[in-house]
Parts: C-alpha cells; structure tokens; sequence
C-alpha cells in the first residue's frame, strides 16, 4: 500500500545508538538497541525506555463526545472519570473485534483514543462513521504526537527526578498534564509489559530532549533502551493481547476471554452500541458453549512454538497458537493458544505442539504467565 | 564486525575453517548472529551424521524466529559443541570462537565457497 516507511521524530537517536531497526505498520521502529533478552530484563528489574510514537492518537470532543464513545465503542465509557484511562475495544457490527484501544479523559469533554498502529486508520474512519448525529468531533491527531514509554520498578524514581507532577497521586490508568524535563505532557501510568510504568504523550519536537533527559536520569539505575521485539516478550510473559493474534475480526470480546470490556447496562444511548445483538449473542456463547478458550503453554523442552502452529492431543489438531516466544523470566518456551474447550483446563495432560512436525510436550496453564509483585 | 581472515564463508552466513587432520569447523557468522538477535536454542547434527554441502542440518532458535542450519561441506559429523548446547548465547557472543557448532570430517567441499573479501562484500550487500 505505502512505499517509504515512516519515521518517529526519534528516528536519528535510534541510529545514533546502533539500533536494528524493523518496517511494524509502516512505520520504521527499533526492534532491540542490543540483546532483547537483556532489554527484557532490564524493564522487570530496572526500567526500559521506548519509542512507541507509532501508536495512533485520536482526539474526541464536544458536548456529546461521551454519547458518541459509548456508542462506538463496547465500554461504558460514561463512568470514565477526567484524568482516566479505560481499556476498552471497537467491535463490528458482527461483534469481531476491529482493536482495542484505551481511552484517556482529557476533560469534561475531552477524551483522546490510543489505537494500534496497524488498525488506527480503520478506528479513525469506524469513529468518524460513527459519529452521525452525535454533536462531536473527530480529529486524526497521529502526526500531534511523540509518545515515550518508561517502564520498569525504577520508573516512578527516574520520572519524579524530572517532572512536578504528583505521580504518587496518579494510580495505574491515569493521566494527567504535567511537565517532563521542561516541556509539556501528558503523564499516564500505563503500559503493555506487566510492569508498573508510564506512557508520556509529547509534541514531536519535544521528545529527543525527553528521551535524553530520561536516559540521564535513569542510566544510573540501569534504565536501557528497549525496542518492540522485548516489548513482545514482556506482554506474551503478562498475558496481554496482540492485535492480529489474539484479537482478529473473527474473534468477538468473548472469545478472547475479554468478555468484562464489553458492558451492556450503558448510562448512555439507552444502552445502545455498535455490535450489541451480536455481542449479547456471543456472551451467551461464551457462557454456555464455548468453542475455543485462550490458554496458555509452557515448554517442557526448548523448541519455541510461533503464531500459527497447530496445539494437539493424542494426534488430534485441539487448537492453534497465536504468540509465542523464548520467556526470559521463565526460562522456557511459552505460548498464548486457543484450545478447544474440552483440553483448556490447566493441568490438562498430553497436550502439545506441532513444531515442524514433531510433538513437542507442552503444558496448559492460566494466563498470565507472570504477574509483577506489588 | 570483522570476518576473520583464515576463515572460508557460504552465502547461507556460516563459516569454515580450513581442515586440520581433515576436520574443518562450522559456526555461524556475526553478521548472521546479529540479524537473529539472541540464539535461545540450537539443535545440532549429531555425531556420527552425515551432512551434505547446502543442506540442512540443524537450526537456531532466537526471539523472533526460527532458522536452518546449512552444512558448508559435506561429509561426517565427528563434535558438536555441547557449550552452545547448554549456553546459546555463545553463537551471539563469539560467533567465531566459543560459539563454534560443529565439526566435519570433510569428504567434499563445493565450489562457491567464498573468500573473506568476498563474503564482507556478499554480507554488506544484504
């Protein structure tokens, strides 16, 4: 579709410092500046720091801004309070999943939504679709925005060194305006690694000095720069959701397990949203006849199971992995796989997977994987 | 990255060393360890195979992928290095020294084998 790739207002500190850079959505992003094993490590232990301004920020506002969300999206985005986040997703009329996304609060009528890369142009054009009749706007605001994540348990210390914003006051899935390193931003405590963290928006031109300040501040305690393949790993590890592998259009909320996202007794619109008779449909589904539940696997052996490759019982096909990676906290193999429901349980016995063309024995567990102390 | 100057490379990215006793060693080169990222597992020949020029004989798993191990040459496979086995990193971390694969008792080598000068050119060009 597109030719050149898109670079982040980043792109020259990235290969400043040395980084193998990968095409994602488009864009031109660091994949690791060194050993994505040792950047994965760094953010359990320390703190890592990330470019992720290929992520796609969407501006709703106006009186009905609210009415307009709760009926795009399957949250109710009406109890969202100003200066919070909500994880939530925009489903088709069908109830397939077109992304999940959060949902910042800006204001009392103010919300910015934060999609996939690979699906913000599809979310930009569901929302403007959907926005009929609603007294809001809609603004594309992908190019407004750098946005510099800083994860790890060194986070909270290395941020505080440069902002006056009151971060013991912000709990996980808030944001609030503040300024970093001297320039504005928007602080929110979120992330996609398992880790306590912060996502920090900024103007373009603002964000080589933030990522240098950080990186100043925070070398001492061992923050390193960390690219998407460690990203990968860190949220496989916390059992989060990958867009194109455990959500897909032919997947409902409810297949994937995230049935809570979705919530019918709406403040709004009477209840009403896009994709509610099938969602209904596919909650009962879900409760009564599930066809396939999400799982996951853990290695005996050393083999690593990839996206696609068939999960099987007694040479019987039982289901399918959609992510899978070498865990470095655990130190094996692990998977996320639909399974049919009849082998999801935990424990359940003589389960493997199909590595090309042998059995490799795996075990069945409850997601996630790894689950940070507090 | 430098490729070592005694060493023989093939388009596939491994090296070889020259013979000694008729024995040559294989390992993978640094360009090749830095485009798979960290090497997590590696299964290798086992001796006493038989391994034959451009086929595969093996592979290394990293993070992101999978990828076929090519024999340079052909003939027995007579060690394989158990510290790779145990330590992978060790392809990532000394490509050329400690990460070494396997050894071959060489009964033919093919033609396109290719000079250092030639493979950091080939490698370069990639």
């Amino acid at each position: 579709m597109s030719t050149a790739p898109r670079l982040t207002a980043l792109d020259a500190l990235h290969r400043s410092l040395g980084a193998t850079m990968t095409d994602f959505a488009g864009w031109d992003m660091p994949l690791r500046y060194g050993s994505e094993r040792d950047e994965h490590i760094a953010v359990r232990t320390k703190a890592g720091l990330f470019d992720l301004s290929h992520m796609g920020e969407i501006t709703v506002t106006g009186p009905a801004a609210v009415e307009l969300l709760d009926h795009a999206l399957v949250g109710n985005i009406s109890t969202v309070g100003v200066g919070r986040a909500r994880y939530t997703m925009i489903c088709q009329e069908d109830g397939g999943i077109l992304d999940d996304l959060i949902v910042y609060r800006l204001g009392e009528t103010e919300y910015m939504v934060v999609a996939n890369a690979s699906n913000a142009q599809i979310v930009l054009d569901a929302l403007v679709a959907r926005s009929g009749g609603f007294d809001a706007e809609v603004r594309d605001d992908r190019d407004a925005y750098a946005l510099i994540a800083i994860q790890g348990p060194e986070s909270p210390g290395i941020l505080k060194s440069l902002t006056d914003a009151d971060l013991d006051g912000l709990k996980y899935y808030a944001g609030l305006p503040g300024t970093v390193a001297g320039v504005p931003a928007l602080i929110a405590r979120t992330g996609y690694t398992g880790e306590d963290g912060f996502e920090l928006f900024l103007k373009p031109e603002h964000a080589e000095g933030v990522w240098k300040a950080l990186t100043e501040a925070g070398t001492p305690v061992g923050l390193i720069p960390c690219g998407l393949s460690c990203r990968d790993t860190l949220r496989l590890e916390a059992g989060m959701p990958l867009y194109g592998h455990e959500l897909t259009t032919a997947l409902t909320p409810f297949d994937a397990g995230l049935g809570r996202v979705v919530k019918f007794e709406k403040t709004t619109n009477e209840g009403r949203f896009v994709g509610r008779e099938a969602l209904e449909k596919a909650a009962e589904r879900a409760e009564t006849a599930p066809p396939r539940k999400l799982v996951g696997l853990v290695a005996e052996g050393r083999r690593v199971p990839r996206a696609g490759f068939s999960v099987v019982k007694d040479g019987v096909v039982i289901g399918e992995v959609t992510s899978g990676a070498p865990s470095p906290t655990l130190g094996k193999p692990i998977a996320i796989a639909y399974v049919d429901a009849a082998h999801a349980a935990p424990g359940t016995q003589g389960v493997g997977v199909d590595i090309r063309g042998t059995h490799e024995p795996y075990e069945v567990v409850a997601l996630p994987f790894y689950k940070r102390q507090k | 990255m430098s490729n070592p100057q005694q060493l023989r490379y093939t388009k596939e990215h491994e090296w070889l060393s020259d013979a000694v006793d008729g024995v040559a060693t294989i390992g993978i080169t640094e360009f090749a360890a830095n485009a798979l990222g960290d090497v997590v597992y590696a299964q290798l020949p086992a001796v006493g195979d038989t391994v034959t020029a451009g086929e595969t004989c093996g592979e290394l798993e990293s993070t992101k992928s999978v990828s076929d191990l090519y024999s340079p040459v052909t003939g027995e496979v007579v060690e394989a290095n158990q510290d790779v086995v145990d330590d992978p990193s060790l392809v990532n971390t000394a490509p050329f020294e400690g990460g070494w694969l396997f050894k071959v008792r060489v009964a033919g080598e093919p033609d396109d084998l290719l000079t250092v000068d030639e493979y950091t050119a080939f490698s370069a060009g990639n």
